[in-house]
């Protein structure tokens, strides 16, 4: 049975409780002062050369920021967070304006490689059949600072922006003035309003009336530095008509202590247009003893602006020390849809509460949400959802699956839905379940061969296949592979 | 959003602390009666930011406190006379006017075998370790509406069901609130089963319309090894009261449990149930229907917490809002570490009728053993038009076939009932409110 040896060989490359993300790359890096004042976020602002509505955007959040106080409504403890205690920006020095992968560190080059991103297009296309061949832009961001942006000129035939949201405030002022900040306002929480004072790079994507993006767009964040907080700011526009599928995938090296990453990401999808936005994300869990590992407090919001529209989240949760993760859909279209597709493993000493929230406002709006959470270890895993129909949102739908596993006794599965409905004509359905892995299945795997290991990951990857089938080809893969790993060591 | 907001004292705080500060307190639970009062004063009533009242906001809800009720003098025991809800089932009645304990309409002739009913005035005077009783609350924590319950602690009643006895009569307790101007009125029963003893209990909430009173009413039980226990409930208030009860349980190894709660009446209303499974392979099953209309507003929440193993448990809560009511349900089920091979469900759906009707659904799961299998459902939505259609298309007018399907809606939760009387006498009700709808 070749099936079951390429499991086995699989499991076996393995090495049990290694985090193979977990290196870190020597290469000089500019750091702005530790620490957090107006003078940091003009510090950002002036080396980002920035103009000056820009900074004045920042030092308003930042202003707001200091009134604000953490959220503590989440099932997670976090360790007191010392805000004066980072490096709130750090860019590789190589950086000054790559005209080339050529010019870029090979020493990055070599993290990517690494890391398993292939920026030169033969190795993405590496083991794919050439007639079949798909294509993938990459945005890599290392530390705060966008990298290098590939396939620009294929990407621009099209009418496609994408590229560092730098450079988008430079070139593209009136897209980043009307749009930025629209869907996640400055004032949102805590974790935004952080960002939005010190954001210092991430990805900006522009997708003109009636284009489809001739490929899929991803963007690979890394944290490299010591102590420092990567805060990253997406914001991806689909004008009329348009369709993009966008990937992100998130590492960090191994470090004993927690850094923290706050990132905002801002949907636009106007009539007709969809987005689908799917994540791997796969931060340093912490060490066996939960000590180390990031600190994931990311806001992630979609807004179907125009009637017909179609926003559709699929994550893949394996890493962070905490989560703490909601990405939404805003349905204020008519006929407007939303989904929501979440795989959330936790394992070790992770915690995770993730979720999402579905706010139907337009006419005959429909949301769907499959929830796949799987606690291992010690770690605590919660669905938190919201799914509200206003009072004009008639006709309004929503299917909601929130199932959870548990694998020893030691962890903890929760589901914190909240339904909300204010008309009569919404239709709602929701459905959480909560079990363990049955042992008939377990024993059915293990009496044809296969190890404890083998066979739970072979019954998740059933559990989770809903959701895997959304994600595009070659996430799914390596989904498939972080889930075994991040397995690891969950049965005796 | 995230700012400390620091909250003034509301006028019906200060009214309440003044009110029950002034009630003379019996010695047996005078200590008792000022901490929950102290705490009431330091806490408050809760509003919208406290978690578990998200839906339901106290403090704005409450704006002020009617006077206590004076008890029952001839007008009132007269008026309560003409009550006839539940009064059909054959049960033996204990009732209260006003809070206050009436032994001409109460039968406390004749007990079974095992079976003792005592106010508790009497009662505390004889067993001073009912105190540590009606102290308790499952979980521990802060709840206003049993804090302020306790701090005016006065008139209730014990119902001791001795071990291996078997009351076959079940025993209807009815509060009753009379009169034209608003008062407040408490009320607490305590009921305690004995080992593989059984018995049935029915508990009845009605009231004037038009009167803006408020009723406060705790109900505790404990269900011993191998007992059983059936609680119906009907909260029929009037239209502007607000009702604010609990049940709070606590259930032995291998006993059984049913409750089955009615809510149409009140303005506002809020019935918490916290829920503790005590012994082991106990099983409970914790059911409900909510009709409402106009601008009615009814709450239940429920807190099952499962600390031992092999538990079972099943909820089923069935909402039908028409007009611009709005209804909630917050469930949530607790399973401990220890708590393995717990079977829970939980399901809520709701009927909208009304279009601005509003539910809130809160089913939440809480696990932390793996060994499990836990699951709930939550459903919103309007009647069905197919099945409208069918029944319409066989010559049935329009308004009998919405009822025959709000009927079988909840009907569904009402044949939880085990007792076949008592399951009558609550369709009967339930039916009463679908011929009143317009």
């Amino acid at each position: 049975m070749p099936a079951v040896q390429e499991t086995v060989d699989r499991v076996k490359s393995i090495d049990v409780d290694q985090y193979k993300y977990g290196f870190e790359t020597k290469i000089e890096s500019d750091r702005a002062p530790k620490g957090l004042d107006e003078s940091t976020v003009r510090f950002i602002s002036a080396k980002k050369g920035e103009p000056e509505w820009m900074l004045e955007w920042r030092l308003e959040a930042f202003r707001r920021w200091k009134t604000m106080s953490e959220p503590n409504w989440a099932r997670v403890k976090v360790n007191p967070i010392d805000y004066q205690d980072l490096y709130y920006y750090s860019a590789p020095k190589t950086t000054a304006g790559p005209k080339s992968l050529a010019e870029v560190d090979p020493e990055l080059l070599k993290t990517y490689a690494k890391l398993g991103i292939s920026l030169h297009e033969q190795e993405i296309l590496a083991g794919v059949d050439p007639a079949g061949r798909t294509k993938v832009a990459v945005d890599a961001v290392f530390d705060s600072v966008s990298v290098v942006t590939t396939f620009q000129e294929e990407l621009k035939k099209a009418g496609v922006i994408f590229g560092s949201i730098s450079e988008a405030i430079k070139n593209h002022p009136e897209l980043v003035k009307k749009y930025l900040g629209s869907v996640v306002p400055v004032t949102d929480n805590f974790f935004a309003t952080l960002n939005s004072a010190v954001f210092s790079d991430g990805s900006f994507v522009y997708i003109p009336k009636g284009v489809r993006c001739p490929m899929e767009l991803s963007t690979y964040f890394r944290i490299n530095e010591r102590n420092t907080g990567q805060f990253e700011r997406t914001l991806i526009i689909a004008d009329e008509g348009a369709y993009v599928s966008y990937l992100e995938g998130c590492t960090a090296p191994m470090r004993d202590e927690n850094q923290l990453h706050a990132a905002v990401v801002e949907l636009v999808a106007l009539e007709g247009a969809e987005i689908k936005y799917s994540t791997v994300q796969n931060w340093y869990p912490g060490d066996a003893q939960g000590k180390g590992g990031i600190y994931n407090f990311v806001t992630k919001r979609g807004d179907c602006r125009g009637n017909n529209s179609k926003i559709s989240w699929t994550q893949v949760e394996t890493g962070s020390a905490i989560t703490w993760k909601y990405p939404s859909c805003i349905l204020r279209g008519d006929n407007s849809q939303g989904e929501f597709y979440s795989i959330a493993i936790s394992n070790g000493h992770q915690q995770v509460d993730s979720g999402t929230k579905m706010i139907h406002l337009g006419k005959n709006t429909s949301s769907r949400i499959i929830s796949k959470g799987i606690a291992a270890g010690v770690s605590q895993n919660t669905y938190r959802g919201l799914v509200s129909a206003h009072r004009k949102a008639t006709n309004a739908r929503n299917f909601t699956n929130c199932d959870s596993l548990l694998i020893g006794d030691k962890c903890g599965a929760h589901t914190t839905p909240y339904i909300e409905a204010k008309n009569s004509s919404a239709v709602f359905e929701h459905e959480a379940t909560t079990s363990k892995i049955s042992e008939d299945m377990l024993f059915y795997c293990r009496s044809r061969g296969l190890s404890g290991e083998e066979a739970v990951a072979l019954v998740v990857n059933g559990f989770v296949k809903d959701v895997l089938q959304h994600l595009p080809m070659e996430f799914a893969v390596e989904a498939q592979k972080l889930i075994a790993i991040s397995l690891e060591g969950s049965v005796g | 959003m995230n700012a400390e907001v620091k909250m003034m004292r509301t006028a019906a705080e200060a009214a309440y602390a003044d009110a029950l500060t002034a009630l003379p307190a019996p010695e047996a639970i005078r200590s008792l009666r000022e901490k929950a009062l102290r705490l009431f004063a330091e806490k408050g009533l809760p509003h919208r930011r406290v978690e578990e009242w998200k839906y339901t906001d106290l403090r704005a809800l409450i704006r002020e406190m009617p006077p206590l009720a004076k008890g029952a003098d001839g007008a009132a025991i007269a008026e309560a006379k003409k009550n006839s809800v539940l009064t059909n089932i054959g049960a033996r009645e204990i009732t209260f006017v006003n809070g206050a304990f009436v032994a001409e309409l109460s039968n406390l002739k004749g007990l079974e075998k095992g079976l003792s009913i005592t106010t508790l005035a009497d009662a505390l005077a004889k067993d001073a370790s009912l105190v540590t009783l009606l102290a308790k609350i499952n979980p521990n924590k802060y709840d206003a509406v049993f804090a302020l319950n306790t701090a005016a602690l006065n008139e209730g009643i014990l119902i001791e069901v001795a071990p291996g006895a078997q009351i076959t009569q079940p025993i209807h307790v009815r509060h009753i609130v009379t009169g034209t101007s608003p008062v407040s009125v408490f009320g607490r029963a305590v009921v305690k089963v004995g080992a593989k003893a059984q018995a049935t209990l029915v508990q009845s909430h009605v009231g004037p319309d038009t009167v803006a009173y408020q009723t406060n009413t705790v109900l505790q039980l404990s269900v011993a090894d191998d007992a059983e226990l059936d609680v119906v409930r009907v909260q029929a208030e009037g239209d502007k009261a607000i009702h604010l009860s609990m049940m709070i349980g606590a259930i032995g190894n291998e006993s059984r449990f049913r409750s089955f709660a009615l809510t149409t009446g009140g303005a506002a209303s809020r019935h918490t149930v916290p829920f503790a499974y005590a012994g082991r392979n106990a099983r409970a099953t914790i059911a409900g229907a909510t009709l409402l209309r106009g601008k009615q507003h009814a709450d239940t929440t429920l807190e099952i917490d499962h600390a031992m193993p092999g538990g079972e448990s099943r909820e089923l809560y069935k909402t039908v809002l028409d007009d611009e009511a709005n209804g909630v349900f917050q469930g949530l089920i607790i399973v401990r570490p220890d708590a393995q091979k717990t079977d829970g469900r939980m399901m809520s759906a709701a009927l909208l009728l009304g279009d601005n009707a509003e539910m809130d659904n809160k089913p939440e799961l809480e696990i932390f053993a793996d060994d499990v299998q836990c699951a709930h459902g939550a459903t919103t939505g309007a009647l069905d038009d197919d099945l409208l259609f069918y029944l319409r298309a066989r010559g049935i007018p329009k308004k009998e076939a919405e009822s025959l399907l709000i009927q079988s809606f909840f009907g569904e939760a009402v044949e939880t009932i085990e007792n076949a009387k008592i399951r009558d006498a609550v369709m009967n009700l339930a039916g009463g409110w679908l011929a009143a709808r317009s």
